[in-house]
């Protein structure tokens, strides 16, 4: 029974950083149909900067953490500028194929910086943040993602759900050109959901970087993970990568605990086809509204 | 205020993808609170002529090649969708392009979008009062709709943004009659109430005739016909082309009424 609590705690507090690291491939997704298959870059790329910044720049924690946020957003909206935006209007394959080749080009830069070596961050988390419940443990790590984790998914389903700003982002998702016949900024709207992509997958990017050390090769295969979540729970909904990430997490721990560590990888594959099977849409997709 | 012009259009060229000329020529000019109708057959590039005011054609790939568009004095061909609207040109495009997932009342928050930052609940209320079907509908997926709400949610969305002046693409497109002539009278209201500018885009020539002062009538990219509304309705082509009602009013035989027997004159 320990035993399984124990797991359970592991497998939510996993699901949660990778339903964090979800949300920021879903906001591409909604706004613009993108596949962002620079994710796991996105992410290490956050991480490494809260490394630079701490543990180099010897910046105080909290002023790290503030700027490689700022920093990222930045950086998203450069990206963006830079790299996307001349390709709107052109098929939605060439853009994806982009972002491959932005993948590419970020983790080559990362591992001229910083080497293939893993990197530690110094020790922040307060020791008060861990938990005893029983003999079960739970590290102040897996409670500060579970609390950062929730903190973000409740500003952006507030955000999208009620700020004028995400209706703009989900009418341009909706109807494109009705949405430029009423005045919006259809490319601001792009930029903004780069920033914000930038921005949560720093987030994750940091978490992971605390519990497994900062990779380049590591985190960028992170990313790769970041597919199963996201098409389980429905490649556009917000609730659905959470609830993703939940079961994908749950299923890794549990497989590992009570069956076999080498299955760990493969198991959350095989309930992905399965799902799909008889959900195509993901558990929250959107199911295409068609009028007869 | 009276004769002041709003939107002049003067001898405008429209091409697509460089190569395909929609439009030739066309020159129009919209005063200031006058609804005007433009009339015409399919592909006759009214929808093009309303694009090229409202800067669509750019995501389409077209582009005023010859000729200007002066709203207010200042010249805007070829001005970006954001610029344009913010002067406050809004259309309406034709086929009710709603947002499909969000709900009514989101879908009109999204007309708020050249204004960003400000106070919109007395728009919204305006718009319910307008259109009191939205009222009931406004908290669900405008996707579930039916056609008449969702004419009238377009409409309403546009009316969100404070046009100056409205430009609509077939408004009566796929509707029943009644709810054409509902929503006929709701854009003759706004007219005259909010003072707004309209150009209507109709192949309902009879209703479109029927609340506009001037009207234009399109054909090939031309404008072949231009007077006052009340002129153009007693005008004979336009009642054998448009209106449907022969001079005599009695009813012809199929043979008489081939179009290659009679010739349009203006052709």
């Amino acid at each position: 029974m320990e035993f399984f609590l124990q797991l359970l705690v592991n497998g939510l507090s996993l699901g949660f950083l990778y339903a964090l690291s979800a949300l920021g491939f879903v906001m591409i997704f909604k706004s613009s149909s993108v596949l962002n298959l620079a994710h796991g870059e996105l992410l290490a790329i956050g991480a490494f900067m809260f490394l630079a910044l701490s543990a180099w720049a010897n910046l105080p924690i909290v002023l790290a953490f503030a700027l490689t946020l700022a920093g990222t957003f930045a950086l998203g909206f450069v990206v963006e500028r830079l790299f996307l935006r001349p390709l709107i209007g052109e098929s939605l394959i060439e853009v994806i194929m982009l972002t491959l080749g932005l993948g590419i080009m970020f983790k080559g830069l990362l591992l001229f910086i910083f080497g293939g070596d893993i990197h530690d961050y110094p020790k922040f988390l307060p020791e008060g943040l861990s938990l005893q419940l029983g003999a079960i443990q739970i590290p102040s790590v897996n409670v500060a993602s579970f609390i950062i984790g929730i903190v973000f998914v409740i500003l952006f389903g507030f955000f999208f759900k009620y700020s004028s700003q995400g209706i703009y982002m989900r009418s341009v998702a909706d109807n494109q050109p009705a949405a430029l016949s009423l005045g919006v900024h259809v490319r601001r709207v792009f930029a903004l959901s780069w920033a914000i992509a930038f921005i949560v997958a720093a987030m994750s990017g940091i978490i992971l970087g605390i519990i497994n050390g900062i990779n380049v090769h590591e985190l960028s295969a992170i990313g790769l993970k970041v597919f199963p979540v996201v098409i389980l729970g429905g490649l556009d909904s917000i609730g659905g990568a959470i609830l993703g990430g939940v079961i994908i997490g749950l299923l890794e721990t549990f497989t590992g605990g009570y069956i076999s560590t080498s299955l760990r990888e493969v198991i959350p594959y095989i309930v992905l086809i399965l799902i799909l099977m008889v959900r195509p849409y993901g558990l929250f997709g959107l199911v295409e509204i068609e009028r007869v | 205020m009276e004769d002041h012009i709003s939107l002049l259009i003067n001898n405008i060229s429209v091409v697509y993808s460089d190569v395909i000329q929609v439009l030739k020529g066309v020159s129009l000019a919209i005063k200031k609170g006058q609804v005007v109708s433009l009339l015409g057959s399919n592909g006759a590039g009214k929808s093009t002529t309303l694009k090229a005011i409202s800067g669509l054609l750019k995501p389409e790939n077209g582009k005023v090649t010859e000729g200007f568009i002066e709203y207010d004095g200042v010249p805007v061909q070829n001005s970006s969708p954001e610029e344009i609207t913010r002067k406050g040109i809004i259309q309406v495009l034709e086929g009710r392009q709603e947002f499909k997932y969000l709900t009514v009342e989101e879908n009109l928050r999204v007309g708020t979008a050249t204004r960003w930052g400000k106070p919109y609940q007395k728009d919204l209320e305006l718009v319910y009062h307008y259109f009191p079907a939205l009222l009931a509908r406004k908290r669900s997926k405008a996707g579930y709709c039916s056609g008449g709400e969702l004419q009238m949610l377009v409409i309403g969305r546009a009316l969100m943004a404070h046009p100056m002046l409205l430009l609509l693409d077939e408004p009566s497109l796929g509707l029943a009659p009644i709810l054409v002539k509902e929503i006929f009278q709701i854009i003759r209201r706004i007219n005259h109430e909010q003072g707004t500018t309209l150009m209507v885009v109709e192949q309902n020539a009879n209703m479109a005739l029927q609340i506009a002062n001037y009207g234009y009538v399109m054909e090939n990219g031309k404008i072949v016909l231009e007077s006052e509304a009340e002129e153009l309705r007693e005008n004979p082509d336009v009642k054998e082309f448009y209106l449907g009602t022969a001079a005599s009013g009695a009813l012809k035989s199929y043979k008489d009424v081939k179009s290659y027997k009679r010739r349009k004159r203006w052709l």
